[in-house]
C-alpha cells in the first residue's frame, strides 16, 4: 500500500511524488498511474499537462489525501484542493463560500470573513458578497471557488482545471488574472490542464502525461518572462515550446523521460 | 407602491381561475337545490350553509381552536421525531435496511383501527388526537428527508472532507442544507393531511375540535351544519399548507433568488 502523506516537508520542496502506481480494482483491473514522479518546489508553479482521462485528476486526489496510490509515495505540503466542478454551495451567500474552506480549516470566522472582505476587489466578486452562486456568471463562479481555495489556510494549491468549463475568451482573461493574484499572493501551484496554452501562459515547469496509464513522458522547464501576455504567445520561444509539448503529446511516452 | 401593484396584479393572475370556478359552482349547486327542491337534511343549498355559519359563530371557534393545535402540534412532532429518523436511517445504511419495511407496513395500518385504541389508552383529551397526526404525519417526512441526506453531492462531502471537516461540520454544513427542500417537500404533505388526521381522531371520541362538531351535527340531522365543519376544515387545511409553503421560502431563501431580480437587490 502507498502513501499520502501531508505535513511540512523539510527541504523546499512542496511536492513530492515518488513512483507512484494506483490499479483501480475490477474486472478488467484498471491502471490509473504508472509510476509516476513529479517533484514541485516551493513557490514553483507546475502544469499537468495530459489528455482526457490520463490520471491527471486522479494524481490531484491523491495528493488531497482522498485516494490512496497502490504503490509508490506522495508528500505534500499542506494542500488547498480545487476539483473541476465549482462545488459553491447554493445555500451559502459569496461571502459565505468564500469562507467555506477555511472555516472548515479551523480560522475564526471573523478573521476569514476579514480576509475574504480584503480579497473580493481582487477576485472580481466586489459589490457581490451578498449574492447567491446561482446569480454569478461562469467566471465569477469559477473566481469565487479559488477565492475559496486561496483562503484555505494551506501553502500548495493544487488546481484540476479551473477554467475549463470557461469559453476562450473568459479562459485567457483568467489565465491573466491567476497570474497577477500569485504574484500578490505567492503559493506553489499544481495545475492540471488538457490545454497546451493555458500551462504555457502559466506554468514554470510542466509535466506532460501519456494516456491511460498514466505515466510523466516529459518534463519541460518554461522560461518564459512574466507577465506572459499577447506578445508571449506569438513570441518564437512559445512557438517552439507549444511544438515540443505537443510532439511529447504524440510521442504517447514510448520514448520516455525526455527534457529536464 | 409599484411593487404592491405588481403583487396583487401576480395575486389575481393565480387566484383567479380557482376563485372563478368555485362560485361557477358554488352557482350551479345553489341552483340545483332550488330547482328539485330537494330537503335540506339530504343536501342543503350553499346559502342555507351560510346562514347556518351564522348561527354556529359563537361555538365554532373553539372547535376550530382545538383542532388547529392538535393539528400543529402533531405536525411539530411529526416534523422533529421525522428529521431525526431520517438522519438515523442516512447515516446508517444496516438500520436503514432492518427500519424501513417497518416504516412502510406502520403506514399500512389504517387509523380507524389504530384512533379508538389510541382514545382507549391515552384518554379523551389532546393527546391521542396529537398521536394519530404525528402517526400520519411522520411516514413522508421520514422517507423524503431520508432521501434528500442521501442524495447529497458525494463531491461536496468529499471537498469539505479535503479541507478537514469533522463529521458535524459536514453534517451541519452540507448533508442539512441539501437534504432542506425534501424534508419541507414532505413537510408540506403531512401539513396537507394534519388537519384531516385530527379530525378523524376527534370522531373517534373527543370532548371538543371540528370532528365532535360534525358527529354532533349529524345525529341531529344537520346537514348544513356539516357542511360548515367542512368547509372550516378546508380552509384551515389550506391554511396550514401556506404556512408550511411560507416557512419553506424563509428557510430556504436561496431557491427563489432569481437571476435577473436578485442581481438588482445586490446592486442596491
Amino acid at each position: 500500500m502507498g502513501h499520502a502523506r501531508v505535513g511540512t516537508m523539510p527541504d523546499g520542496r512542496a511536492i513530492d511524488v515518488r513512483s507512484v502506481s494506483l490499479t483501480y480494482a475490477g474486472r478488467p483491473p484498471v491502471h490509473a498511474l504508472d509510476g509516476v514522479e513529479i517533484e514541485v518546489a516551493r513557490g514553483e508553479f507546475a502544469a499537468l499537462l495530459g489528455p482526457s482521462g490520463c490520471g491527471k485528476s486522479t494524481l490531484l486526489r491523491i495528493l488531497a489525501d482522498l485516494v490512496r496510490p497502490t504503490s509508490g509515495e506522495a508528500r505534500a505540503d499542506s494542500v488547498a484542493y480545487m476539483p473541476q466542478r465549482d462545488l459553491l454551495l447554493p445555500w451559502r451567500r459569496v461571502l459565505g463560500n468564500a469562507v467555506f474552506a477555511a472555516e472548515l480549516a479551523g480560522t475564526p470566522p471573523d478573521e476569514a470573513k476579514r480576509r475574504a472582505r480584503a480579497l473580493l476587489s481582487r477576485f472580481g466578486l466586489e459589490g457581490f458578497e451578498q449574492a447567491w452562486p446561482a446569480q454569478l456568471s461562469g467566471g465569477m463562479r469559477q473566481r469565487l471557488a479559488l477565492l475559496r481555495t486561496f483562503l484555505a489556510p494551506r501553502e500548495t494549491l493544487l488546481l484540476d482545471e479551473p477554467f475549463g468549463a470557461l469559453d476562450a475568451i473568459t479562459r485567457r482573461q483568467m489565465q491573466r488574472w491567476l497570474q497577477d493574484v500569485l504574484a500578490l499572493e505567492p503559493r506553489t501551484v499544481l495545475l492540471v490542464t488538457h490545454d497546451v496554452e493555458e500551462a504555457l501562459n502559466l506554468a514554470d515547469t510542466i509535466y506532460v502525461m501519456s494516456p491511460r496509464p498514466g505515466r510523466v513522458v516529459a518534463r519541460i522547464p518554461v522560461a518564459l518572462g512574466r507577465p506572459r501576455d499577447a506578445a508571449t504567445v506569438t513570441s518564437p520561444e512559445f512557438v517552439a515550446l507549444k511544438a515540443r509539448l505537443l510532439a511529447a503529446l504524440d510521442d504517447d511516452g514510448t520514448s520516455g523521460l525526455a527534457g529536464s | 407602491m409599484i411593487r404592491a401593484l405588481s403583487i396583487l396584479r401576480r395575486a389575481t393572475r393565480n387566484y383567479a381561475p380557482a376563485v372563478s370556478l368555485l362560485l361557477v359552482l358554488l352557482g350551479v349547486w345553489e341552483s340545483a337545490v332550488r330547482i328539485s327542491d330537494v330537503a335540506p337534511y339530504l343536501v342543503p343549498a350553499p346559502s342555507r350553509v351560510a346562514r347556518a355559519f351564522l348561527e354556529v359563530r359563537g361555538t365554532l371557534p373553539g372547535h376550530l381552536r382545538t383542532t388547529a393545535a392538535e393539528a400543529a402540534l402533531g405536525l411539530a412532532l411529526s416534523a422533529v421525531l421525522g428529521a431525526g429518523c431520517a438522519a438515523l436511517l442516512a447515516w446508517s445504511t444496516p438500520l436503514r435496511r432492518a427500519a424501513y419495511p417497518l416504516l412502510v407496513i406502520s403506514q399500512n395500518i389504517p387509523l380507524v383501527v389504530v384512533a379508538p385504541l389510541l382514545v382507549v389508552w391515552f384518554g379523551f383529551g389532546m393527546l391521542p388526537k396529537v398521536l394519530v397526526v404525528t402517526l400520519m404525519g411522520f411516514f413522508p417526512i421520514v422517507v423524503a428527508t431520508t432521501d434528500g441526506l442521501l442524495r447529497a453531492d458525494h463531491d461536496l462531502v468529499e471537498l469539505a472532507h479535503s479541507y478537514g471537516a469533522k463529521r458535524s461540520q459536514v453534517l451541519r454544513s452540507v448533508l442539512i442544507p441539501s437534504a432542506l427542500p425534501a424534508f419541507f417537500a414532505g413537510l408540506q404533505i403531512s401539513a396537507a393531511y394534519a388537519v384531516l388526521g385530527a379530525v378523524i381522531a376527534e370522531w373517534v371520541g373527543a370532548s371538543s375540535g371540528l370532528g365532535l362538531f360534525i358527529t354532533r351535527s349529524q345525529t341531529a340531522f344537520r346537514v348544513d351544519r356539516v357542511f360548515v365543519a367542512v368547509t372550516v376544515i378546508a380552509a384551515l387545511s389550506i391554511a396550514s399548507f401556506a404556512a408550511v409553503h411560507l416557512a419553506a421560502r424563509l428557510a430556504m431563501p436561496w431557491q427563489h433568488a432569481g437571476q435577473g431580480g436578485a442581481q438588482e437587490e445586490v446592486g442596491r
